[in-house]
């Protein structure tokens, strides 16, 4: 039996190319409007896409890695990644909503009961990015910490002292929003009349966490969810986010450039995992590639040469990017599942035509007619999860 | 010679995690269900409502050292939900109450900001200060504020975030691929601000919204509240219902305008208010006293009896008599409530007295003094009380609260409303297009900053 192949596909602006919103498809005056965002998810979810993930930042976009630059010829100004999700999530039915949310200067109370919410108005198709923010500027936005700037070639090298700090408050953060997210037991309304009692106490658990950075003493204002525990992801490219999905997340996004590295990555994934000691399900490996897409390859190199001039320079990305037809798109995530993974997530170089290019031409090469269940975690083959205090009391 | 009478404005409250929230009535279904918020927005923009207004929950209240289990409790997440509600609506404004203790300036305001740009201008803040380290225990700053810096905490962050909010030019996003110019020159003014609560600086990262920002309410009562409310309130969420009361706050408070350099019509005072309905005023009064009694049921007597004397009252009969001894002032069992009971001897005292004079036992002393609905009557008997407020200027309208979850507005839209158009004093449609700040017939911000700038 063949696995099903998940197909996520990233929002952000008017696509992953900085030049994007020069396109004729794009709608670059709508960005900031109810209408843009809706009718994006609605052509994602026609097409058979699993989940759609939504960018975020507590700072404006830069051309430069962890720092600000004055740059007006590309998109600035972004919505909150939740606000937006919650927008899509009554107007849509099957569709997962995955916004970016980030853990280092928010309060992850707030951050636990906004999932929570957008899992009710979803229905139970929440998901998280877990996203750690070390750029100097965003700390003065807040006032609270001072970041000294990226030490690049530390960060790169994977031994930055900011950086291990980040992941670790990032990994507190989701110890904690998984607590809250368990506080309420599925059953602890009760509006019992002969006892007058509304809920039942005993089934309400504090989350009495404390950590480095804070500590939260819960339980949740809002109960258990649809999902229980909504869909945690991460993107990572190196050993502390790898650990970091590995301890904490259901799912992460990677970015392997061909064939070779998406086996070494796959392969430095698991090794996290054992490293940390996971048990149950293991991860959900998404590759991340930047897409462009028309009908010749000539076409689609042509396209993304006329971006490029636009931007004045070739466009970089942490992901593959790739110009190509979509028939040469699948036979590369044909062989990507081969190698194990479980799917991709394709982030389109221009919105809105990608978007509409991956969903004519390439969700249909997928069978999409299988997705089981309701809600996203059944969607992607992932059971609802006991309680943890439910299971405490249980196996007591 | 006929003038306009004046309109009477409307809030609807999403009933609350209280015991005004009836949840073993027949018609009470869930409160957290998506379900329930959709319903109710639904049926107050069925009604023409200004906005609907959804509190904020920080902590589960405690009694005695235990989760409070006697009322609804279990809340959505304020700003989620309300930007879910901007996709099933057109019209009505979309308000909650968002703390400015356990939530930073740059993400609020631009959370604040998104809700504006997703629902086309209808978004409004209430806000609210808390101190205490109880809820503090749930947020990375703690409880460490001072109780008499609320204000001066809320203060400067509602300047702080209109500065964010003022800082991208309205025709910042010129988006002309020809030229190649996403963003105006000059378009992104950047912020600096070094006060006694916050040392921040930088670039805002949302643009400018539909109305500016959002619509700014607030409920505080103290003197510091009320100027806080002169200062930067557009409405205020109040708490005197009672005729001559309301009437005297609302001189109070827009009486302050002035010296501001703003008009009356800037600010909306609208206070809350329970009603019962029926078709004589036996029927109401009948219905008034059955939710009374299902409101303050025997538990909850004891309970709120308990909050004024702070000690474990548990083995008192709620249809017996006071306590006969005073309440020890420093004494407090409960967590989690709005400090309603201030000076719990002089209440205690004043209880008792009224209980041994009338006659009345716990329960029936908590529900005189604690439970009773503010608008009692028959349809068109409620809408004339509710013009009288307006027209005689003890309010600008209302925010009105019903008993039950999602349904208990329903009645209101069905019965008083087309009561109130009858008489001419409220909306049989809404403008199309308009903002938050226009259906509350509020002066653009922009207005405003011209009204001060011409004073000072």
């Amino acid at each position: 039996m063949t696995r099903r192949t998940t197909i996520a596909v990233a929002l952000d602006g008017a696509g992953w190319h900085p030049a994007a919103w020069r396109d004729p498809s794009a709608r670059p005056a709508e960005l900031f409007s109810p209408d843009y965002w809706i009718d994006l998810a609605r052509t994602a979810e026609r097409a058979g896409v699993d989940l759609l993930t939504i960018e975020d930042a507590l700072g404006l976009q830069s051309s430069a890695f962890g720092t600000t630059d004055d740059r007006t010829d590309e998109v600035r100004g972004r919505l909150d990644a939740l606000l937006i999700a919650s927008l899509i999530a009554p107007t849509t039915s099957r569709i997962g909503l995955v916004p970016t949310v980030t853990t280092t200067h928010t309060e992850p109370f707030h951050v636990a009961t906004g999932l929570q919410t957008l899992d009710f108005a979803s229905r139970g198709r929440a998901g998280w990015r877990v996203q750690v923010s070390g750029a100097a500027h965003e700390a003065r936005h807040f006032g609270r910490r001072t970041f000294a700037p990226l030490d690049l070639e530390a960060v790169r090298r994977g031994d930055s002292a900011l950086l291990r700090e980040l992941f670790d408050e990032a990994r507190d953060v989701v110890e904690v929003v998984r607590r809250l997210w368990d506080g309420w037991e599925d059953d602890a309304i009760i509006r019992d009349a002969a006892t007058a009692r509304f809920v039942d106490r005993d089934k309400l658990h504090y989350a009495d966490f404390e950590g480095a950075q804070f500590s939260v003493k819960g339980p949740s204002i809002t109960p258990r969810s649809p999902q229980g525990q909504p869909l945690v992801t991460a993107l990572a490219h190196q050993t502390i986010p790898y650990e970091l999905a590995a301890t904490s997340a259901d799912l992460v996004f990677v970015t392997p450039h061909d064939d070779g590295q998406a086996s070494s990555i796959l392969g430095e994934v698991r090794a996290a995992e054992s490293r940390v000691g996971r048990e149950g399900r293991p991860l959900s490996v998404l590759a991340d590639i930047v897409v462009l897409l028309e009908a010749t390859p000539s076409l689609a190199t042509a396209a993304l040469e006329r971006l490029d001039a636009e931007h004045g320079a070739p466009a970089t990305s942490d992901a593959l990017i790739f110009a190509g037809t979509p028939e040469a798109l699948v036979e590369r995530i044909d062989a990507w599942t081969d190698l194990g993974y479980d799917g991709v997530r394709l982030r389109p170089a221009r919105l809105t035509r990608d978007l509409e290019q991956v969903a004519e031409w390439v969700l249909p090469a997928f069978d999409r007619a299988d997705a089981p269940g309701t809600t996203l975690r059944e969607r992607l083959g992932f059971e609802r999860p006991a309680n943890r205090y439910t299971v405490e009391e249980t196996a007591a | 010679m006929t003038t306009t009478p004046r309109q009477v404005h409307l809030a609807a409250h999403f009933p609350g995690v209280n015991n005004t929230t009836v949840w073993n009535d027949p018609l009470q279904r869930s409160q957290i269900d998506f379900a329930a918020f959709e319903h109710f927005a639904r049926t107050a923009e069925r009604g023409r409502f200004d906005y609907l207004f959804l509190a904020e929950g920080l902590r589960l209240r405690e009694h005695k050292g235990l989760i409070h289990d006697l009322d609804v409790v279990g809340r959505p997440n304020t700003l989620a939900v309300l930007a879910a509600l901007a996709a099933v609506t057109r019209h009505i404004g979309l308000v909650g109450t968002l703390s400015a203790t356990f939530n930073e300036p740059y993400e609020l305001a631009r959370q604040l900001a998104t809700l504006d740009h997703l629902s086309n201008g209808r978004a409004g803040w209430n806000v609210v200060t808390s101190s205490d380290a109880f809820h503090g225990a749930n947020f990375r700053r703690g409880g460490f504020l001072d109780h008499g810096d609320r204000y001066t905490r809320a203060s400067e962050f509602v300047s702080l975030a209109k500065e964010l909010w003022d800082s991208w030019s309205p025709d910042a996003v010129v988006a002309d691929r020809a030229s190649g110019r996403f963003l105006a020159e000059e378009a992104v003014t950047p912020f600096s601000h070094r006060g006694p609560q916050f040392d921040v600086d930088g670039r805002f990262n949302v643009p400018r919204s539909p109305q500016g920002y959002p619509v700014i309410v607030q409920a505080g009562d103290s003197a510091d509240g009320r100027d806080f409310a002169a200062e930067h309130a557009e409405v205020i969420f109040s708490r005197h219902s009672v005729f001559d009361e309301a009437q005297q706050f609302y001189r109070d408070v827009k009486g302050r305008l002035a010296g501001r350099g703003r008009t009356e019509d800037s600010l909306k005072i609208l206070p809350a208010v329970t009603f019962a309905l029926g078709d004589t005023d036996d029927e109401a009064a009948e219905r008034a006293r059955a939710d009374a009694l299902a409101q303050v049921g025997p538990k909850t007597a004891i309970t709120v009896l308990e909050q004024v004397w702070g000690v474990d009252l548990s083995d008192r009969d709620p249809d017996g008599p006071l306590p006969e001894f005073d309440p020890d002032p420093e004494a407090s069992i409960t967590k989690g409530w709005a400090p309603r009971f201030p000076n719990a001897v002089k209440v205690a005292q004043a209880w008792r007295a009224q209980s041994e004079a009338e006659g009345l036992s716990i329960r029936e002393l908590v529900i005189t003094v604690a439970g009773r609905q503010s608008f009692i009557g028959t349809p068109s008997g409620v809408a004339a009380e509710i013009d009288r407020y307006v027209q005689e200027r003890a309010t600008d309208g209302f925010v009105i609260v019903g008993t039950t979850s999602p349904h208990g507005l329903d009645e209101f839209v069905e019965r008083v409303i087309p009561e109130l158009q009858e008489r001419g004093v409220y909306r049989s449609e809404y403008e199309e297009g308009a903002t938050l700040r226009r259906t509350l017939g509020l002066p653009e911000p922009t207005e405003v900053a011209e009204e001060v700038r011409r004073v000072g």
